[in-house]
């Protein structure tokens, strides 16, 4: 029997998606020998967030009230703390920027291995089997943990836990050591602001690093120009500061959903297509066949953006 | 002020390729300077430039040809450069991060910098826990996933914003000695000068093996096994358009039009 600690993850009041999603991966991993599945929620309204995360699949849910916003000292103790009193065999987190943040650290304070982003996890009850991407998506492999160990699980790839469920709900006490507490947050800044809302445009027509340069964008501006459309970007367009901030598309930067996204020379890496899989339609125009971009993307050309976008323009104009 | 920067050298693969048992074919990888380190490694530069370094020192596990990656980053401004191997890391498939962190810990405690600059990731194995789980090792304070450092590390607290998801930034003060794992952009990487790149050729790359560090070969063995690699399973249904660009650019044309999205 493998039992399952799952961790919630929440940011200012809310709690995020995931949160949902790792029930449901906890779940099923619980369930394949037949263990139990706890979850843990650790700081701000606690029991708030208890009463929401009672759903179907989850056997316990232990509480820590302490502190308001996450501090990985304060996850990291708990967690190990938890681990020291249910002994479960897997512990999973979000491979959410706090995930990874604590994650790593509660795996070598307990000195497990650990596995991070996974897409797919079993078990027979003594190896964990994670399934996990490589190189930018290209690849996907699998890989075995035998014994104890922490995963990361990647978000939107499990379902969100539904239902009413009939949890035990329990403070957990645990001995947070502030002296331990090595860092401090002071605040929160919402950033990428401005005159352009991308999230507003019915058709946009997102560039990514096959531009390959600066002076190569007023190939971009024109077709957008001729299509009415709105310009945005993956990351690297914006960490070069070719487009500033507001115009990226992804998980750290906006969350689209127009009619028609026109990818061009975007490979569609995970936290990119975080941002646009829920867009009406997708068109990616890349050279890579094989580029991930493709496994979501509804029509395709395989060909040179240097060639397609200026006949596209032409169409238009 | 002593900063040490783990830099890693991380496979590219080629558009088509194909898989050999868990690995990708040799003739299909290339090897590239890992994008987050490249930041790590400006952001420390500018740190010595900024009067706030004496010394940046580079830590890289890798076999002797990624020496060329290491003399990219000293060209960049590190001083010297740490690189260590071992025959029982050759043909490891996947070093795991417990490996990682034991190798990278023993030089860490052996250099004794004030601040650890790492990539958030790398771009190739994409763990993204080796920084977190190196402080946790070491007893250092930590923050993951930084996009800026406040240039004034005085009174032993480095302050940092951390980019969480969806344009939002957490300001955190983290009480030094500190690993910090830092997102591109953060700054913008330079381009080594051809002064840099001739300098870097004289500046110390001192290679070290496991015996040498005090790490026991055991540490490499992996806790994680690597048992298969394969391309995902398509679940697909795109219409790729087929033809020259006036044809594909004819069919997105008419596309939006269809849709009614055209002007
Ligand atoms: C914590 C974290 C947060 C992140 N947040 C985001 C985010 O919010 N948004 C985001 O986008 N990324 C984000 N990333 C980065 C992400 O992992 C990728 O690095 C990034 O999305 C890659 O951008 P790209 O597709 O433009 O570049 P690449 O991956 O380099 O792809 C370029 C593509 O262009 C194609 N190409 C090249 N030349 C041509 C040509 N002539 N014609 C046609 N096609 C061509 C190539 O085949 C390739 O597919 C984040 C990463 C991390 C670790």
């Amino acid at each position: 029997m493998s039992d399952v600690l799952a961790v919630a993850d929440h940011r200012r009041g809310e709690l995020r998606d995931v949160s949902y999603e790792i029930i449901t991966a906890g779940r099923q991993l619980a369930d394949e020998t037949g263990g139990d599945l706890h979850l843990a929620v650790i700081s701000g309204t606690v029991d708030d967030f208890a009463e929401k995360l009672n759903r179907e699949g989850v056997d316990a849910i232990h509480t820590v009230s302490h502190g308001e916003e996450f501090n990985h000292d304060v996850y990291t103790q708990a967690i190990t703390q938890l681990y020291d009193e249910l002994a479960p065999q897997f512990v999973l987190t979000p491979n959410s920027v706090n995930g990874l943040d604590y994650a790593p650290a509660v795996a070598k304070a307990l000195d497990l291995p650990v596995v991070t982003d996974t897409v797919g996890l079993e078990t027979d009850g003594d190896t964990l089997v994670a399934t996990r991407e490589m190189y930018g998506g290209k690849v996907e492999t699998t890989n075995e943990l035998s014994g104890e160990a922490v995963a990361t699980i990647r978000g939107a790839e499990w379902p969100a836990a539904e239902g009413t469920g009939d949890a035990s709900v329990e403070a957990f006490d645990a001995d947070i050591d502030e002296d331990a507490v090595g860092s401090t947050v002071t605040g929160f800044e919402e950033v990428g602001g401005g005159d352009v809302d991308i999230s507003e445009a019915d058709v946009l027509v997102s560039v990514g690093r096959g531009i390959e340069e600066e002076d190569n964008l007023p190939l971009i501006e024109e077709l957008a120009d001729a299509l009415d459309a709105t310009i945005s970007s993956s990351r690297p367009i914006v960490d070069n500061g070719w487009l500033p901030k507001n115009r990226q598309v992804g998980q750290s930067g906006k969350v689209v959903t127009p009619d028609v996204y026109i990818a061009i020379g975007i490979s569609g890496a995970v936290q990119h297509v975080a941002g646009m899989k829920g867009s009406d339609t997708i068109v990616a125009i890349n050279t890579d066949p094989n580029a991930p971009i493709m496994d979501i993307a509804d029509y395709a050309i395989h060909d040179d953006l240097f060639d397609v976008v200026p006949a596209l323009t032409e169409e238009f104009q | 002020m002593k900063i040490l920067v783990t830099v890693k050298e991380v496979a590219t693969v080629e558009d088509e390729f194909e898989i050999e048992g868990t690995a990708i074919a040799d003739q299909y990888l290339g090897a590239d300077l890992n994008e987050w380190d490249d930041y790590a490694i400006e952001e420390a530069v500018q740190l010595q430039e900024d009067g706030i370094a004496d010394e940046v020192v580079t830590v890289t596990i890798g076999p002797e040809d990624c020496e060329q990656t290491i003399r990219q980053a000293l060209a960049k401004g590190a001083d010297r450069a740490v690189r260590i191997w071992d025959d029982s890391l050759e043909g490891v498939d996947l070093l795991d991060v417990n490996a990682k962190t034991e190798i990278l810990s023993a030089v860490i405690e052996e250099e004794d910098p004030d601040l650890v600059l790492t990539g958030v990731q790398a771009g190739d194995d994409s763990f993204g826990a080796t920084g977190v789980s190196v402080a946790e090792h070491l007893g250092y304070q930590w923050g993951a996933v930084v996009n800026h450092l406040e240039h004034d590390l005085d009174d032993g607290v480095a302050s940092v914003r951390r980019e969480l998801e969806g344009g939002v930034e957490e300001l955190t003060d983290v009480e030094l000695p500190a690993v910090l794992t830092i997102q591109t952009g953060i700054n913008e990487p330079r381009y080594a000068s051809l002064r840099g790149i001739r300098q870097a050729q004289r500046k110390p790359l001192d290679v070290q093996g496991l015996d040498d560090l005090g790490v026991d070969d055991s540490a490499v063995d992996s806790d994680l096994e690597l048992t298969d690699m394969y391309e995902p399973e398509s679940e697909s249904d795109v219409t790729v358009w087929e033809g020259g660009a006036e044809e594909t650019a004819a069919e997105l044309g008419d596309l939006l039009r269809d849709k009614g999205v055209a002007p």
